[in-house]
């Protein structure tokens, strides 16, 4: 088995130009295949990293993927709000430890507005448990304070002190839609982490209510201008209604019976939805695509394992002589048949190895990119039970594909006995 | 043990859908013989040597090598007695193009333990050896690519490999037909000389009648071949 091992191995080394681009061809079908798998798994960890230690999410009834999308995601809009004095009550219940209402629907230069409390750089948690912290400045405190997230920082090029103007509804262009008589300044930056919080610029809720003060009806008010600021400071300026509040309860077993009280409020009609719950539901959603993008990446393989079989029946048309003359001093038949089958099963397992190197090289090369971009992390780290399971199966189809050429092989150098010429 | 390494008895053989090629009544071969077989090409030299080398089955007759009948083996005890007791040598390309010269003369050790126990422990060594007897001394030229070899050269590798493990039959397809007459000569008395002093015998095939001199005992094949091959 050694010694046919190293034939196999030298026979490969003699047709490196063929027996390489054979190895390209699997080490890049195995490459897409570890890339789709560990694209899927950043995003999920992704997505399951943007929330942590919020109990509930609770708005106005609507779908739970849609609320946890556009509460935690800033995807998608709200359908209706909760009105403030429903706020108050859910703030009030005695199971709830602490509330963080939240209102959306102004954006900046595209990246989403939200209106909150202070309360949420406390309690609002990501990556399993970890703060939000400032690299720069301080929490808003005035009325026209805005602390914005690591991206939206340095896209921009703001520092603190920066003066910027929220544009009404979540459109990014629209000169007639911008609060451009209420300009607010950056007074804090926060460090980055990796969720849509980056792309958030955070102010306070009444903040969200002065500069809508003009805008009832929707649209500016064309008296709003006349409106100063003293005046808007003097308003009380309590947000009639908030997007949806973030929830943290007392005692986490109380969770379901929580959840189903707010959901059966007798009054105003309201949805609370527990972050991993909806992330779950999301997923089976996505699964199926999930589930086609491997199939496809999966068939690619086997367009790799094809290509091994393809150079190798090419192969023995030229390599007849050989065979006969391994028969000649002593090789049985079944000697050439693991010959040809350990060629196939060597080519397959470096071109997977190759294939998880390059996966590896790739990701660590994008992953800064990705991260910023799309938000998506992919885990860099050492390569783990799927790359192992990829190795295995595509060794191991190799072998098996191998026994193709390797039985025409067998067969041929049998019926050629040793009198092949050339 | 008797003597006779080669028995042939009234051994007919025809390739699927062919006429018969081979049809002969007796052919013996003693041990320690070297015996020329003339034929002309097309002959059935080599479909003669594939019987004895037991890689084709004749569908008549008995062939006895080393006193084991042919016929009554199994083709894997068939490819064991060969892989233990033959050496074979063609008429070119003898070499396999991705091992070292040495790597090739060692080849017969790897599918055969009795072989490589007759090699010794040294096998590299016996390789060696084996190749300095046959004219190959130049270190620079064993560790040559074997397509850089000249075509007397890698006669002289094949020969190494056919004799490492001391097999008992030595068998040699017209290994000297690619040759001009110098190399021709030196090659057969190399070979001769090697096979004598390791008490194999041996089969040597060829065309050309002219060698017959140089060996113990020269055959016709058309002589002990009945069948009407006309080549």
């Amino acid at each position: 088995m050694i010694a046919l091992l190293s034939l196999a191995w030298r026979s490969l080394l003699n047709r490196k130009g063929s027996v390489i681009l054979t190895i390209l061809a699997v080490a890049l079908s195995v490459a897409l295949f570890l890339g789709v798998e560990k694209a899927r798994n950043g995003a999920r960890d992704g997505f399951g990293n943007t929330i942590s230690g919020t109990d509930l999410i609770v708005g106005a009834p609507t779908g739970s993927v849609n609320l946890l999308l556009y509460t935690v995601f800033r995807m998608g809009n709200a359908t209706a709000e909760i009105s403030w004095p429903t706020y108050q009550q859910i703030a009030a219940r005695k199971d709830v430890a602490w509330t963080v209402p939240i209102s959306l629907g102004d954006n900046h230069l595209g990246y989403r507005v939200m209106g909150t409390t202070t309360d949420y750089f406390e309690h609002y948690k990501f990556g399993g448990g970890k703060p939000l912290e400032i690299a720069d400045g301080e929490i808003f405190d005035d009325l026209f304070d805005a602390v914005i997230g690591a991206e939206v920082a340095r896209d921009l090029g703001y520092t603190v002190g920066t003066p910027l103007v929220l544009t009404h509804g979540l459109g990014s262009a629209g000169f007639e839609a911008a609060h451009d008589n209420r300009p607010f300044r950056v007074v804090g930056i926060l460090k980055p982490t990796g969720t849509p919080v980056d792309r958030s610029v955070h102010v306070s809720l009444e903040a969200i209510t002065a500069i809508h003060v003009g805008w009832e009806s929707g649209a500016r008010n064309p008296l709003a201008d006349t409106i100063s600021e003293e005046m808007i400071r003097s308003f009380n300026l309590t947000p009639r209604t908030v997007t949806a509040v973030f929830v943290g309860l007392e005692r986490k077993g109380t969770i379901l019976t929580t959840r189903r009280a707010i959901n059966t409020n007798k009054g105003e009609p309201l949805m609370a939805i527990i972050p991993g719950e909806a992330l779950a539901e999301l997923w089976s959603v996505t699964a199926v695509a999930e589930r086609a993008l491997l199939a496809v990446s999966a068939f690619v393989i086997a367009v790799g394992l094809v290509s091994i079989l393809t150079s190798i029946l090419t192969s023995l048309n030229e390599r007849r002589r050989e065979m006969s003359i391994l028969r000649a001093t002593g090789a049985r038949p079944h000697h050439i048949f693991l010959l040809l089958v350990l060629e196939a099963g060597l080519v397959g397992f470096i071109g997977a190895i190759l294939g998880i190197v390059l996966v590896y090289v790739i990701l660590g090369a994008l992953a800064p990119m990705l991260q910023a971009q799309y938000g998506v992390a992919f885990g860099t780290g050492l390569p783990g039970r799927v790359d192992l399971t990829v190795l295995g199966a595509v060794s191991g189809a190799s072998l098996l594909i191998g026994a193709v050429p390797a039985i025409a092989a067998m067969r041929r150098s049998l019926a050629d006995g040793l009198s092949v010429r050339l | 043990m008797t003597d006779t390494v080669i028995g042939i008895e009234n051994v007919r053989f025809a390739w699927a859908r062919g006429p018969e090629v081979l049809d002969i009544p007796a052919f013996s071969l003693a041990r320690g013989e070297r015996v020329f077989l003339k034929g002309p090409s097309g002959s059935g030299k080599s479909t003669l040597l594939g019987l004895i080398a037991g890689v084709l089955a004749p569908q008549a007759g008995t062939i006895r090598v080393l006193d084991q009948d042919m016929g009554a083996l199994s083709a894997a005890k068939r490819d064991k007695l060969r892989a233990d007791h033959v050496g074979v040598i063609f008429q070119m390309f003898n070499l396999v193009p991705y091992l070292s010269v040495t790597g090739n003369v060692l080849l017969p050790l790897r599918f055969s333990s009795a072989r490589r126990k007759a090699a010794g422990a040294d096998a590299e060594g016996e390789a060696r050896r084996l190749l300095a007897r046959l004219g190959l001394t130049d270190e620079a030229l064993l560790s040559r690519r074997v397509s850089d070899l000249s075509v007397g050269q890698q006669q002289r590798v094949a020969a190494a490999r056919a004799l490492i493990g001391a097999p008992d039959l030595i068998i040699a397809d017209e290994p000297t037909s690619a040759l001009d007459a110098d190399a021709r000569d030196r090659f057969i008395s190399l070979l001769s000389e090697e096979v004598e002093r390791s008490g194999a015998s041996l089969l040597f095939v060829s065309h050309d009648a002219s060698l017959a001199p140089l060996f113990t005992r020269a055959v016709d094949l058309s002589a002990i071949n009945r069948a009407g091959v006309t080549a």
